[in-house]
């Protein structure tokens, strides 16, 4: 199992927002998430990551049998953890080469590999590029600045695509996107599937998982997983919203409803 | 006006000793500069915080020790500076102690004409007389006062008409306590750019490169800037004492008819350092842009004064000023832009940017616009913040260490100054000292 995540509570501000989370994911599957606003989807995937203020007040999570909740952001990431951001940030003065140069040569150095060289580097660039169809000059350009909010989902996946995560957490990947551009983030996404990577979809609409369709769909409702099941519980989501989930709280066996 | 310390005797001591020995074959007009500088030192004196000029610098440090002229020896002959030119330079001027050390210093190879001041009060007094000390007034400023009561040495560089100065011409002011002595010393310069001529001039400031350090010594500087009608000048200062000296120049830049002025000031070193760059419009069509780093660490205080004066119309200015600070650092902006009743059509923008790295480090930011005229385009703004959180967990959560990541991000901030430098050499200078600089800046906060 790579990952395994066991009665997991988190707060933000003094405020619980994980309420015992229960997930495992197995090498190669991909996990989608959904649930309402609020229900604690993208706090899930920040505190996998490793966000500072997002504090863990119960539970654990294993990764590769480690404990991933001990580990910093940046050793979480060199051990193969990639958060693709809801909302990416924007550094004027870095340049997206420079940047992942130095993020990529870092995780490598972890696994004890050697680093790669500005020519090395520059050719996987080119590569990944035109793996997720990214335009070679936003490449170049400082991280984000200036990008489009297409261009910026899209170069979240390029970053996945040249850092090749074990497990990749896409955080609501699909929000503010025209048709096109999820498409294009969609293929991109779909090129990296591998069995050697496992993804967990965080989305609020089913409308990504026509394009990224997921192994298992685990709907989240106020802080812990109300319905988990295969991938056509999104067409269910999709007639009846969540609603129905929200009244009844789920009890343990809600698994068994599916 | 309240003032922290009275002038001692030592200064009237000291100028007496200047009529004396040194300035006897001076000519008359400008002892007489001299005599009414001094008059006006003396009835300034040190100024003290509640001058709203120096209100968050307190100079008492500088009032308080004796220092006296230095030797232009102090074994300074030899060292970095002496060796070959990092890059660029169609001109080297060196001065120990604020002498000029002719033996360090290395010819123009352009159209600029360099020679120290001395020497062109010697020989070409005419010259001088209409410009020399004409421009940065000592009505309000003491240290500008003092530096005229005592000039005695400095670089005077002019770019003849209608010639352009490839390579920028460089001034190097290399300062030692002499034998654990405080030394102070008052470098005066003259840059004239002649009509349509075009040139880069840098001013270095730097404590000795030798191991015992610098020691604590004082800089107490002015440069008199004259661009004539349609000259293109760019002005660099780096300024990195030693950090027990102190340091304090007024930049004074007078712009002609359709010239453009752009001055780049790095602020690193001393203990205490104090700038004022001072630009005044006297004819249309003209452009400056202003454009300053300052980066603060231990118990260092960096203050900077700018003033626009735009007195004529359509003139255009840009300033940009960054502060990084660090450690119990502390730093000042003071950003005064003036639009002269008749200054129509005057486009002015200022930004002030500060990142504070630590607890302790603080820094009061001043814009000041003083808008006389109606028909003018004027913004300016200011912030005062942290390294920002999400883009520091952005970093980290794609494997960049902690460290790394503030440093880059501290980094990208001044990124934008430094990409602004013309002058290669200048500007690879200026990206290692920040590169240096900024590992040790994250891992204090």
């Amino acid at each position: 199992m790579l990952l395994e995540i066991k009665n997991l509570h988190a707060s933000v501000g003094g405020k619980e927002i994980l309420k015992g989370v229960d997930l495992s994911v197995n090498e190669g599957e991909v996990h989608a998430i959904m649930g309402p606003n609020g229900s604690g989807k993208s706090t899930l995937a920040h505190v996998l990551a490793g966000r500072p203020g997002y504090d863990v007040t119960e539970g654990r999570v294993l990764y590769k049998g480690k404990d991933l909740l001990a580990m910093s952001p940046e050793i979480r990431a060199r051990e193969g953890v990639f958060l693709a951001f809801q909302y990416p940030v924007e550094i004027p003065g870095v340049s997206n080469v420079y940047f992942l140069k130095n993020a990529l040569n870092a995780i490598r150095k972890h696994r004890g590999e050697p680093e790669l060289d500005a020519m090395d580097f520059l050719k996987l660039t080119r590569e990944k590029a035109k793996l997720v169809d990214i335009d070679e000059d936003l490449v170049k350009r400082p991280v984000n600045e200036g990008f489009s909010g297409g261009e910026k989902k899209r170069n979240e996946i390029f970053q996945m695509a040249i850092l090749d995560p074990t497990l990749a957490i896409l955080d609501e990947t699909d929000s503010g996107l025209d048709i096109d551009a999820l498409r294009t983030v969609a293929a991109g996404v779909n090129q990296l599937r591998s069995p050697q990577r496992s993804m967990i979809v965080v989305t609020h609409y089913q409308r990504l998982l026509n394009y990224i369709v997921p192994d298992f769909l685990h709907v989240l409702v106020d802080g812990s997983i109300a319905l988990s099941g295969g991938k056509e519980l999104a067409l269910e989501l999709e007639e009846r919203g969540y609603a129905w989930l929200e009244k009844e709280p789920p009890g343990p066996h809600a698994e068994a409803v599916v | 006006m309240e003032a922290v310390a009275r002038p001692d005797d030592l200064y009237s001591a000291s100028l007496a000793r200047f009529e004396e020995k040194r300035f006897a074959g001076e000519p008359a007009w400008l002892s007489q500069i001299r005599r009414e500088a001094f008059a006006r030192f003396e009835a300034l004196g040190f100024p003290g915080v509640k001058n709203e000029e120096w209100k968050y610098t307190n100079v008492g440090p500088i009032a308080k020790v004796p220092f006296r002229p230095g030797n232009d020896r102090a074994g300074l002959e030899e060292g970095p500076h002496a060796g070959p030119l990092p890059g660029g330079e169609s001109a080297r001027i060196v001065f120990i102690n604020g002498r000029h050390a002719p033996g360090l210093s290395k010819a123009a190879a352009g159209p600029a004409v360099v020679r120290s001041l001395r020497e062109a009060l010697r020989e070409e007094p005419q010259l001088l007389k209409p410009r020399l000390a004409r421009h940065a007034s000592f009505e309000k400023n003491a240290f500008t006062a003092l530096n005229t009561a005592f000039l005695e040495d400095g670089a005077f560089v002019r770019i003849p008409r209608g010639t352009i100065a490839g390579e920028p011409v460089h001034l190097i002011f290399l300062s030692a306590a002499d034998g654990g002595e405080p030394v102070v010393s008052h470098p005066r310069n003259l840059i004239l750019a002649e009509p349509n001529s075009q040139a880069a001039i840098i001013e270095t400031y730097i404590g000795s490169p030798l191991p015992e350090g610098g020691g604590i010594y004082f800089t107490n500087a002015v440069t008199e800037v004259v661009c004539e009608e349609g000259a293109v000048l760019e002005h660099y200062k780096l300024q990195r004492e030693s950090l027990s000296a102190f340091h304090v120049q007024t930049i004074q830049a007078a712009q002609g008819r359709a010239s453009n002025f752009a001055s780049h000031n790095f602020c690193l070193g001393a203990a205490l350092a104090r700038t004022d760059i001072n630009v005044l419009f006297t004819a249309e069509g003209s452009e400056c842009a202003l454009n300053g780093l300052f980066l603060a660490g231990g118990s260092q205080h960096m203050d900077n004064h700018t003033l626009i004066d735009h007195a004529k119309p359509r003139c255009t200015s840009r300033e940009l000023y960054k502060g990084i600070l660090d450690g119990r650092s502390r730093g000042v902006f003071h950003g005064k832009i003036i639009v002269r009743q008749d200054a129509q059509k005057t486009d002015a923008v200022q930004t002030n940017k500060n990142l504070l790295l630590s607890r302790e480090a603080l820094v009061n930011s001043t814009p000041a616009l003083e808008i006389l005229a109606d028909d003018v385009k004027c913004r300016h703004g200011s912030t005062i913040g942290q390294l920002d959180a999400n883009s520091l967990f952005y970093l980290r959560s794609r494997g960049i260490g902690e460290r790394e990541a503030r440093a880059l991000l501290t980094y990208a901030f001044a990124a934008d100054l430094a990409s602004r430098i013309r002058v290669p050499w200048v500007r690879e200078e200026i990206e290692a000292f920040l590169g240096q600089r900024l590992p040790q800046a994250a891992e204090a906060s």
